[in-house]
């Protein structure tokens, strides 16, 4: 079940520093959304909100709304815990779970809560969950190895299938590729292409290209200055914002002019 | 290999190449410059050297003691079973006090572990940053208080003080043996000796156990929380299997440090031969036998002490070997890789 998000004026604290500020945007369900920005314009920080994650850090805080279908995040009596069962995220370096096994990984967030699942279900959803992520012949016939003996990029998708096996609404993804080879990240593309059909999907990419091809809305953050707030400067169609944004700032960074 | 060595020639060589010419040793200097005499290299051979020897030294010095140990412990290994202490040879001499020692250690750890655990756990992922750290310090505080101040503790305090839990143990639990009555009405024993010395490897559980849990990666334990772990799931997703290894290796040297304790269980317990009974007086470690009766040591009795000490030796080197041996079990699941 794919979800919309909207945000109403997020302001994103690190104990009293402002790191982003003022954000309004509204997310289409089943559709890949691209954030791109300079480097510490808070991209992350803005991400990591969406699913609650931000907070674990201590003396980080929020303010505003994040709407998923009208439910508020942050409203009262909301458990983080439960947010990020419905948003997923996938991190910039794979990080599957080094004493699992495969399955293991893939069912680690499966298992969470007390939830007791039969074996044959387990088995169907594991199988599912790695052909979901585009791994499944890859790693077939060693589910009982453990995770970290495979490859980068296999470990990235192996995350993408234990982030889809608990059945989110949402899927972030903060520089899923960063840490991977041109091939490994044709197959993450491929894979985002098709998630996009079942899932919503928010990318945070430093690579033009990728935004250019994976997405359907990108959203340009950035920032004034060292210890000012990042801000959400122009947030349109993919094409429009590579071909003709609105925005002089935009057009600086989207053409590689950038300060 | 041949077309390298000749690019490397004085000749054809830029400035650093000059360098290791100058570094290099004599067996070098003799046949063609070989591709690995590098700038370098010298503090290397002399770094390797240095660690060899003292290595080197290590072992020579464990072999010299080891033999003399074994040769001052022979002649009561050998001597006529009526001359050791209790007239029935060593080994009906040694295997009650290896018993004492095995069940006061292991009480220790059983009260030990899950309480050093438990607190280290709090103070690295639960605790308010300020509590955490003032806690730190006292943990860290308490591994360095000497073991006779714990030993007095544990007469002055802490035996009278569980003399009423014993009195009740005996009354209800009596039927089971390790409970059996009468209890002693000092306190003072076995039971007493191994809550002194779970007290005082607690605090050296917890320091190491409170590191380690500390190095989990970040990445693993936000991999957790993303996937909607509570705290505690995440605690055993990402933390405890980073951890288990150290926190073996941690209750495995609370545990050498409980085998071989001498003045707290010397003080605290009031010794006698071996007992089921865990609450009377009675039972005795190796430790504490030696650290007793060494002072009027002579002779065959002497030999008889130090005999005792290689068995203990002995004891720890296994609970060692055992201690590896589980933590190797899981090496291709460890995340070393
Ligand atoms: N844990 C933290 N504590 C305090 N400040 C932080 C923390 N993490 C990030 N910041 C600050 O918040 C701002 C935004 O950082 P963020 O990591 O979101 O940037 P980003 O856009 O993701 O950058 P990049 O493209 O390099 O990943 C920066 O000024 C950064 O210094
Ligand atoms: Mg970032």
């Amino acid at each position: 079940m794919s979800k919309r998000i909207d945000v109403k004026d997020l302001n994103v604290y690190y104990g009293n520093f402002l790191a982003v500020e003022g954000v309004n945007i509204n997310i289409a369900a089943r559709s890949v959304t691209a954030f791109i920005g300079p480097s510490g314009c808070g991209k992350s920080t803005f991400l990591r909100t969406l699913n609650r994650m931000h907070e674990v850090l201590p003396g980080a805080r929020v303010e505003g709304e994040v709407l998923l279908d009208g439910d508020d995040l942050y409203g009262s009596g909301v458990d983080p815990v439960a947010v990020r069962t419905h948003v997923g995220m996938v991190f910039q370096r794979p990080n599957p779970f080094p004493t699992m096994s495969i399955r293991d990984n893939v069912l680690a967030g499966v298992k969470l809560n007390g939830k007791r699942i039969s074996k044959s279900d387990a088995e169907g959803l594991v199988e599912s969950s790695l052909r979901g992520a585009n791994l499944w012949n890859e790693v077939k016939d060693r589910l009982d190895k453990p995770g970290s003996g495979l490859s980068g990029g296999q470990q990235q998708r192996l995350c993408i299938a234990r982030a889809i096996a608990v059945k989110p609404d949402v899927i972030l993804m903060d520089e899923p590729c960063s840490a991977l080879d041109p091939i490994s990240t044709l197959a993450i593309e491929d894979l985002i292409e098709e998630l996009k059909a079942n899932y919503t999907v928010v990318i945070v990419t430093h690579n033009m290209q990728q935004a250019a091809r994976v997405s359907d809305k990108t959203a340009f953050f950035n920032i004034a200055g060292t210890g000012k707030p990042g801000k959400l400067i122009e947030y349109a169609a993919t094409t429009e914002i590579f071909n003709n944004p609105k925005v002089k700032a935009t057009e600086d960074y989207v053409s590689g002019r950038f300060g | 290999m041949t077309r390298t060595a000749g690019e490397m020639t004085p000749a054809t060589s830029k400035g650093p190449d000059v360098t290791t010419t100058q570094t290099k040793t004599p067996e070098q200097a003799e046949g063609p410059r070989p591709l690995s005499a590098r700038e370098g290299a010298g503090g290397d051979k002399i770094f390797s050297g240095a660690a060899l020897a003292a290595g080197a030294i290590i072992l020579v010095v464990l072999f010299a003691v080891a033999v003399f140990l074994i040769a001052q412990a022979l002649p009561a290994l050998v001597a006529p079973q009526d001359q050791i202490a209790g007239g029935k040879g060593f080994w009906a001499y040694i295997l009650p006090l290896v018993i004492g020692t095995v069940i006061a250690a292991v009480i220790a750890l059983v009260i030990a572990t899950p309480i050093s655990i438990g607190v280290a756990l709090f103070i690295s992922h639960y605790a308010p940053r300020e509590i955490a750290q003032i806690l730190g310090y006292v943990i860290d505080l308490l591994a360095a208080i000497p073991s006779v101040v714990f030993g007095a503790w544990g007469i002055s305090f802490l035996a009278p003080a569980l003399v009423p839990g014993y009195n009740w143990l005996s009354s209800t639990l009596g039927w089971i043996p390790i409970f059996a009555g009468p209890p002693s009405a000092t306190g003072k024993t076995i039971m007493t000796a191994s809550v002194v010395l779970a007290v005082m490897i607690i605090p050296i559980i917890t320091s190491i156990s409170r590191e380690i849990f500390l190095q989990t990666p970040k990445l693993h334990e936000e991999a957790a929380l993303a996937l909607g772990a509570t705290r505690w799931e995440m605690v055993k997703m990402a933390v405890f299997p980073f951890a288990r290894p150290g926190v073996i290796s941690a209750v495995m040297l609370g545990l050498g440090r409980a085998l071989g304790e001498t003045m707290a269980v010397a003080l605290v317990l009031s010794s006698g031969p071996l007992l089921a009974s865990l609450i009377k007086s009675g039972n005795q470690t190796i430790a504490a036998e030696i650290a007793l009766n060494f002072p009027e040591a002579s002779g065959l009795s002497l030999s008889t002490l130090i005999a005792a000490g290689l068995v203990l030796f002995v004891i720890t080197l296994v609970v060692n070997v055992v201690a590896r041996w589980v933590i190797s079990r899981h090496k291709e699941f460890s995340g070393a890789n």
